[in-house]
This record gives C-alpha cells, sequence and structure tokens, in this order.
C-alpha cells in the first residue's frame, strides 16, 4: 500500500445498496483523476449476509485489490436476522464489522453506523482497535438518513463522513450524485450528506488519522466499468446482434448487459429453457446468417458441451463465454476460481478443438471477445472466453479509447450468391460446402435462404456435400482438414503476438507464471518483490487453445525457474503447460489458491519467498505451495 | 437487392425438386412409416410452391434424423433432441425462411421434451414433425416414451411400467396454437395437414404416426384410421380448447386400444406467433436480422458512442 492510497472497504448486508454506492465512489475518484480498482465479495443470496465491496484508489495506476485496506464504512446489515443457538450462518447482526476487522491495516479508520451497530458483541473490540491503533467513529448514520429522508440514505451519510476523514473534496462526490440519482431523492442526499460532512468535523477529529486521498488528471478520458461490461461491448462492437442464455451467477452478467442493450441495436436476446438450448439457438442463429452468441458458467457450460462438438463439426461459428467459479459442480456460486479450465479446454466428445481466451484485464476482456468473434467466423470454429467471476465484477478504469474501434459486421468466410453460382456443387445440386482441398482449412459456407448454397450440416461425419459417410477416406481428409483449421489460427495468434503479457526485468532469474484474472494480481507482486532485492518478471498467457507454445517456452527457458501462480487446486494450468511442451515439470512450482478469494499481491509474495526460495511451509493454510517434479 | 434471393421465389409444383438430384440410398427398413413423411412433406413443399433454397429442415437423431438427407432443401441434422432450438434460432434470425423441424418419439418427446414443451409455450412459427413409431428404432427396438404401458424390450424386459406420454395433450397445454395428428398410412391427409401446418401461423404440431415394420410389429396404429373431421362421429370444434382436449383424451386412451384417429385437433389463428409479439415488444426487428449483415449502407452501431457514456 502506498502513501497516498485509500483501499475502501464499505460493507453491509446483500440489498443494502452497497454495490451501487461503490460504484458511484469508485466513479466519482476516477473522475477526480484517479485510478480505480473495486472488489466484491457477496454471498449466493438475495438480501442481509456478509457483503462488501473494496475500492482501491491511488494517484498511481493500480492492477489489483491490493493487500489489506486502510478504511471501513461499516454500514450494518439491515436484513440480519437474530442468530439463534449454533446457527451456522453466526451472529450476522453484528457481521459487517467483526467479520471484516482481521485484514484492516494497521493505523486504519473504522466508521460504523451506531444505529445498527453494537461494539459490545464482538469479541476483544476495544483491545484489537488499541492493538491496532485503528480510529474509530461511531456515528449514528441511520438517524441521520431518517431525519432527512428514508433510512437507506445512511449510504451517503457513510460517503460523507469518509470524504472528511480522508480528505476528499465533496463537490466530487456530490457532482456525481446530481448525474446518478433522479431528482426525488437528490435532494434528501445531499441534505445527508452535508448534514454527516458537517456533523463528524464539528465533533470528531478528522486529522487523527494518517489517510489522505490527492486528485490528479488522467492523459485521456477514462471509463469505469467491468471485464462483464467489456466482453460485451466486445461482442457488440464485433456486430454480435443474437445472444441466447440462461442465468447463471458469474456468467449472468454479460447476458443481462446484453439483453438490455441488444433491442435497442435492433438485435434479439432469448432466455431459453436450459444450456443446451441456449448454445443449440446461438448456433441456429450463426447458422442462418447471424453473429451469435451464448455464455454460461461452469455447470451451465458442462450441459454446453454437447453442442459444442456440434458446432465443431458442422463448423458452424459460435462464441461462448465462460464465467468460472468455484466448483465442482454447484461449489461456492458466488466465489472465483480457475478451475474449469480442463473442462472448456478439452469437454466434447471426439478429437474436438476451439479457440480459448483467457483475458487478464478488462481491456484484454474486450479485445479478446472480439479476436473471439472474428476467429470463429473466419474459421468456422467455435470460440471461448474464459473468465471469472474476479474480472467479470471487478471494476477499474480503462482509457476510453480502447473503445474506439471500428465495428466489424463482418460475417467471415460466407459466399454470396454470385459467389455461390460459381461454386462446385455435387450431381445432386448441392454446394460442396466441406470442401476437402483449402489452403487453410476453411471451406467457405453458405446459408439458409441463398439461392444455390443448398448442403446438408450435420453432426454425423459427412463428404463435402454434407451428406452422412463413413468412408475411410473422406473421414481421414475432413478431420485433417478441421485440425488444420488449428494450426492456421495458430500462425495467425503467434503473428499478432498480442496478447501475452511479459512484465518485469527482460534478464530477470525468476519467472511468475498466471493466466487470466490473475495477471495484474501477480505483476503487482513482482513489484514488491523486486523492491525486496530479488529478481522476477510475469508471463501472464491469455491464450489458451491453441497454446502459444513458442512464447511460453522462450519466457521458461529465459529464467532458472519459474512459479506458478493459479486459483486452482490440481494445478490444471501448469499441468497446460507440462503438455503443450512436454516437459518443464522441473522447473515450475505452482503457488495455489482455493479458498474462494483471489490471490492479493502479498500472497504471492510470500509464497515465493517463504516457500520457492526458503523452502519453508506457509504460515497459514490460505495458499498451496507445490514444489517442481522431483522435490 | 436481396442477399436471400430464394426466399419467396416460387418454384414449379413437382415435388421432384425436393428430391436430390443424387438421390441417396435411404437407410431406412422396407415397409416403414418414414418414407410416408418424406413423400407427405415434398408433395406439401410442392403445393405451397416453395423453392427448396428458401426450406430449412432441421433434424434430431434416430431413423427420423435422416430425413433432410432425402429432403432437397437446407438442412441441419443436429444431435439427439435438439432439432427445436436450432430451428427456432434459425427462424428468429431469418423469418423468410420456412423452417420444418423434425425427431422421433424418443427424440423429440423423450430427450428434447424439455425443448418441445417450451418451443410449444413460446409459439415459435416453425412445423414440428414428430415420427411416432412407440418405439427407438435406430437403437435397435428399446421402449420409448409413447410406447404403451407393459411394453416389453430388451431394455424393459417385464415390461414398461409407465404410461405412455400423450403428446397431444402435453402441446395443448404446453400452449401449441396447432396440433394435428396423422399418419403415414394415409398420405393424402398426411400431405393435407403439413401444408396447413407450415402455412400456420404460429408453433404447428404434427404428430405423425409412423409405423416402425422391424421392431415394432405389435404396435396397433397399423389398423385403418379414422379421419375425426371427416366422420360424422367425431363432431367437435377444433378451435375450442376444451373439445380439443377432451378429444385428444379420448383419442390417446383409444390408440393402444386399437382405434387410430387423426386429424386437426386444435387450430389457433388468434394466437399471434412467438417472432409477432416480439417485434410488438419491441425485441426484434422487423426486417430479417441475417439481411443486415448484407446490407452495405446500414451503419453499424458500436458501445463507444452508445453505451460508454454511462461509464464515464
Amino acid at each position: 500500500m502506498t502513501d497516498h492510497e485509500l483501499i475502501w472497504r464499505i460493507a453491509g448486508g446483500s440489498g443494502d445498496g452497497i454495490a451501487s454506492t461503490s460504484q458511484n465512489f469508485a466513479k466519482a475518484l476516477m473522475r477526480a483523476g484517479l485510478h480505480v480498482f473495486t472488489h466484491r465479495h457477496y454471498p449466493s443470496r438475495i438480501r442481509g449476509g456478509h457483503t462488501y465491496t473494496e475500492v482501491r484508489v491511488s494517484d498511481e495506476p493500480v492492477k489489483s485489490r491490493g493487500d489489506g485496506y486502510n478504511f471501513l464504512l461499516s454500514l450494518g446489515d439491515s436484513f440480519a436476522r437474530n442468530p439463534s443457538e449454533g446457527a451456522y450462518y453466526g451472529n450476522e447482526e453484528i457481521k459487517p464489522l467483526s467479520e471484516n476487522l482481521d485484514e484492516l491495516v494497521e493505523g486504519g479508520v473504522i466508521v460504523y453506523d451506531s444505529g445498527l451497530l453494537d461494539t459490545d458483541e464482538i469479541e476483544n473490540f476495544d483491545e484489537r482497535v488499541e492493538e491496532n491503533n485503528w480510529h474509530v467513529y461511531d456515528i449514528d448514520l441511520r438517524t441521520i438518513a431518517r431525519e432527512h429522508g428514508r433510512e437507506v440514505m445512511r449510504n451517503t451519510a457513510g460517503v460523507a463522513v469518509t470524504c472528511a476523514i480522508a480528505d476528499i473534496e465533496p463537490d466530487v462526490i456530490k457532482s456525481l450524485m446530481s448525474d446518478a440519482m433522479p431528482e426525488k431523492i437528490l435532494e434528501p442526499n445531499l441534505e445527508v450528506f452535508d448534514d454527516a460532512y458537517e456533523m463528524v468535523q464539528e465533533e470528531f477529529d478528522v486529522d487523527a488519522p494518517d489517510i489522505s486521498v490527492p486528485s490528479g488528471e488522467h492523459d485521456e478520458e477514462q471509463v469505469l466499468l467491468s471485464g462483464s461490461d467489456a466482453i460485451a461491448y466486445g461482442a457488440i462492437d464485433e456486430g454480435c446482434r443474437f445472444i441466447s442464455g440462461y442465468p447463471m451467477t458469474p456468467w449472468t452478467e454479460v447476458f443481462v448487459i446484453m439483453s438490455q442493450n441488444l433491442p435497442e441495436l435492433g438485435g434479439i436476446s432469448e432466455q431459453v429453457e436450459d444450456e443446451i438450448a441456449a448454445a443449440a439457438l446461438a448456433m441456429g442463429a450463426s447458422h442462418a446468417g447471424v453473429k451469435a452468441m451464448s455464455g454460461s458458467s461452469g455447470g451451465g457450460f458442462s450441459l454446453m458441451s454437447e453442442p459444442l462438438g456440434l458446432a465443431e463439426i458442422t463448423e458452424t461459428p459460435i462464441v461462448l463465454v465462460e464465467a468460472m467459479r468455484a466448483g465442482p459442480s454447484t461449489g461456492m456460486p458466488t466465489k472465483p476460481e480457475q478451475s474449469d479450465m480442463e473442462h472448456v479446454l478439452y469437454t466434447s466428445q471426439g478429437d474436438s478443438h476451439r479457440v480459448v481466451f483467457a483475458p487478464g484485464t478488462a481491456a484484454e476482456a474486450y479485445y479478446q471477445t472480439r479476436k473471439a468473434f472474428k476467429l470463429a467466423y473466419e474459421y468456422q470454429i467455435p470460440s471461448i472466453v474464459l473468465y471469472d467471476q474476479k474480472l467479470g465484477g471487478e471494476l477499474s478504469n480503462v482509457p476510453a479509447s480502447v473503445f474506439d474501434e471500428e465495428p466489424n459486421p463482418d460475417l467471415g468466410s460466407v459466399l454470396t450468391e454470385a459467389e455461390l453460382a460459381d461454386a462446385p456443387h455435387d450431381d445432386s445440386g448441392k454446394y460442396q460446402r466441406y470442401q476437402h482441398d483449402t489452403e487453410n482449412g476453411v471451406s467457405p459456407r453458405s446459408l439458409p435462404g441463398q439461392k444455390g448454397g443448398r448442403y446438408l450440416a450435420t453432426g454425423n461425419e459427412h463428404m463435402p456435400a454434407g451428406h452422412i459417410s463413413e468412408d475411410p477416406d473422406n473421414r481421414i481428409a475432413q478431420m485433417n482438414r478441421r485440425m488444420q483449421k488449428v494450426d492456421s489460427i495458430r500462425a495467425e495468434l503467434d503473428d499478432d503476438g498480442e496478447f501475452n503479457t511479459v512484465y518485469g526485468p527482460e534478464d530477470a532469474d525468476y519467472g511468475l507464471i498466471t493466466f487470466g484474472s490473475q495477471q495484474g494480481t501477480v505483476e503487482e507482486a513482482a513489484d514488491v518483490l523486486n523492491e525486496n532485492g530479488h529478481s522476477v518478471k510475469v508471463l501472464g498467457v491469455s491464450e489458451l487453445m491453441p497454446f502459444p507454445k513458442e512464447q511460453v517456452s522462450e519466457f521458461l527457458d529465459s529464467v532458472d525457474e519459474s512459479l506458478v501462480v493459479e486459483m486452482t487446486a490440481s494445478a490444471q494450468f501448469r499441468g497446460l503447460v507440462q503438455k503443450e511442451l512436454g516437459g518443464y515439470g522441473d522447473v515450475m512450482s505452482s503457488l495455489l489458491k482455493y479458498n474462494g478469494n483471489p490471490f492479493e499481491p502479498a500472497d504471492i509474495v510470500e509464497g515465493f519467498e517463504t516457500a520457492l526460495l526458503e523452502g519453508e511451509e506457509l504460515p497459514d493454510n490460505r495458499t498451496k505451495f507445490v514444489p517442481k517434479v522431483g522435490e | 437487392m436481396s442477399a436471400f434471393s430464394a426466399i419467396g421465389e416460387e418454384t414449379e409444383k413437382d415435388q421432384n425438386e425436393f428430391t436430390p438430384g443424387l438421390e441417396p440410398q435411404p437407410t431406412w427398413c422396407p415397409g416403414c412409416g418414414d418414407f410416408g413423411v418424406l413423400k407427405a412433406l415434398k408433395g406439401a413443399a410442392a403445393e405451397l410452391g416453395l423453392s427448396p433454397d428458401e426450406m430449412m429442415v432441421t433434424t434430431g437423431i434416430g431413423c427420423s434424423g435422416k430425413l433432410n438427407s432425402y429432403f432437397n432443401s437446407y438442412g441441419f441434422h443436429t444431435i439427439h433432441g435438439r432439432s427445436l432450438p436450432i430451428a427456432r434460432a434459425a427462424k428468429l434470425a431469418n423469418p423468410g425462411l420456412t423452417v420444418v423441424a423434425a425427431g422421433g418419439d424418443g427424440d423429440g418427446y423423450g430427450i428434447g421434451g424439455n425443448h418441445f414443451m417450451h418451443t410449444a409455450r413460446e409459439n415459435h412459427d416453425i412445423t414440428y414433425i414428430v415420427f411416432n413409431n412407440e418405439i427407438f428404432g435406430l437403437t435397435k427396438g428399446q421402449t420409448s416414451p409413447t410406447s404403451p404401458m407393459g411394453h416389453k424390450s430388451k431394455t424393459q424386459p417385464h415390461g414398461s411400467a409407465k404410461t405412455p406420454l400423450r403428446p397431444l395433450s402435453l402441446s395443448l397445454n404446453a400452449g401449441a396454437s396447432y396440433v394435428a395428428r396423422t399418419a403415414a398410412v394415409n398420405p393424402n391427409q398426411a400431405k393435407d395437414i403439413i401444408v396447413e401446418a407450415i402455412e400456420h401461423d404460429g408453433f404447428s404440431h404434427v404428430d405423425f404416426l409412423t409405423q416402425c415394420p422391424t421392431w415394432n410389429k405389435d404396435a396397433r396404429q397399423y389398423v385403418p384410421y379414422i379421419d375425426i373431421n371427416e366422420s360424422d362421429d367425431y363432431e367437435f370444434d377444433n378451435t375450442s380448447r376444451a373439445e380439443a382436449s377432451e378429444m385428444m383424451f379420448e383419442t390417446e386412451n383409444a390408440l393402444h386400444e386399437g382405434t387410430v384417429l387423426t386429424g386437426r385437433y386444435y387450430v389457433d389463428e388468434s394466437r399471434p406467433s412467438y417472432q409477432q409479439e416480439k417485434q410488438r415488444i419491441g425485441e426484434m426487428p422487423e426486417e430479417p436480422l441475417a439481411e443486415r449483415y448484407f446490407d452495405d449502407s446500414y451503419e453499424w452501431e458500436r458501445s463507444y458512442d452508445k453505451f460508454l457514456g454511462k461509464h464515464k
């Protein structure tokens, strides 16, 4: 945590407006020229239960939630139920305060709503405050809110108190409130804000904690958005106008954003009976000439494995997104993990192939979603954007120019009717849609309704015009052609070299390798390690299939050994690297985390210094170190 | 000019148009009822003056799944039970297409039962033909959802303990706006019903009784059938949901007792199709979505201009 850094945690019950308040807070500070990053923690229930959002604010660029936090705004859980003896959810009434104390750093600030929370019920509260030199502000936020409006406005009161203590210019927040709130509730909210701001300044010592947030200025215009927003906008800009899905956390976010925006763009959104239908609909729309996508999370994606194979053998373009959460089965619905990786890479029958991207940042999620569409439609192959609850839900500021790209409605390898007239047909009058000899494996398709383009798309092995066939020579030719597409895609991606990120000093001794959403966190950890006198660089892999063999082996060869960082329990990503490269097991150790929370930079620093270098056991069971092969 | 010029093109009224120039050898057994479906569909398409290139026939898995191999049009032979979701989306993407889905009783009422129920509920403007021979044919003779109670097969050696599914009642209750039953043994009625089903604006479910001479010799549906719309004994109003429901119940009981009744059971011309509903509420464009990708003058909106404002 740098000096000019606020990591603000707002805690309460689900349904108490924690998400919207923190989003507005983050956006206001982004507008004030700062860098922001949010992290959400929420339970799988509608109302009540321990939930918090962290907003990290700094005048320097930030890539992760950071380590610990220094400001707790505890609003209380207005939906908390009285606990019964031995209830396994524990004492919900005090959770927004008691559950959050462990990660609050020394010298940090606690603001709590004394209208809802009682510190007498928290074990050793006063002792802990003293030990940690915490600054405690007990303020009856609820009463302030009630005086001017409604109880729910205590969030606004809490934000006002934050501004007073952290030296945030009130107008930064108030101008955003004016933009975000309808007139009817704006006035009372502003009154609540002013009242709370003045009250805390008059009655409390707001200068005691050493926390302040300077404002700054961005070089270019920024937008605050989540990975889910970025994926949806990538799809829209690539001309996707059809989405079909079934709700499942956390993929639902992309589905909702698309469903709310597509009708306005003249597109179609379909919520359907199950995920098999969802993927099949996307395929049906794509087959008929529309850019389409679907998606799901773990369990729902299992159902899509069947249509996925059909898309591959019929060579129907389809883009799926998969938002990972902790499994197996329904696992932990609102907690991030990366353990669907192997499932997504290998599911479906036979020798089946697809393109799989695992973006590391919101900007990359946008670019790779677009690339996923380009490849799917050009090469007529399923492509998947694999991300997780962390990337999908966290907000960060991204330059608006990232999204300033021309739309691309190109359907890829589709023939026009004029081209179809000259194309080869078989004796039955059908278009030879699956021709054998093509340069890159791609055999252009026709669309139903086009004159002269009739063919049969089938999940069975088929002849060039689509008729089912078990002829051995044809089988080999078709299989080879489909596999040739993967080689062509690999060559195209290698040429681009856009997405696999190397970070840190080129001549470093050690490597940190990761994939997907952990990229930013690992990069921050590398900065700390290098400050601590180590010599470390990072490879964030964002292409999983085809696997960037050259880039990864080059990186591994350039360092003495590497630590592979991933949110799985069985080191899936390390296994992928070994499988694809046929070795390197003796120079890679793993640091794994699968307790429902993403890595924090300190986890990685600790794993590297303690377990990898010192060979000592990690002090707690938050992360797990797996040594390299042979140790 | 449309990128899909086959749509709306009048073809010669000759069913041979719908026979592939090089006819694949059908893998159906001699005497199979599936030939009757193929013949009826060809006859109906010709009578409707459709062009082969504007038709799309989706199928599932099983003997029925081969229908589009022997029918000359665009085709999508999908996977077990999935002919409907593919068909639905193709029709939404390009409403100009004539979309016919087909499946067997195992395929359509078993593994695809969920899609069947929901497609009927949503009233998509497609025609669904179910080859109902009360048996799994291609997997060599197992009990299907429509096999009668007590039916013995390799997988039910002691006889089925299950009541057969009532496909007509099911689709009526789920929301289909056209429900009929016909049989391969009456090609004229079958053709007429498929013509009506394709013309009907909404989900048309045709339960098509197809005898399986190889695996289901016991099925009673080989006996001469009675056309309920022609017979004075069965006078009822097929636009009345209540009367249709009663009639279906009777029919579905009678089938396994050896009386085969066929005809139009329910016709609701007043209910708007799903496409119309979606357009009414502003969730589907008036022009076919698929056409837009060929329209050079269309201005594609992008997220930067349209949505990023709220993130600033």
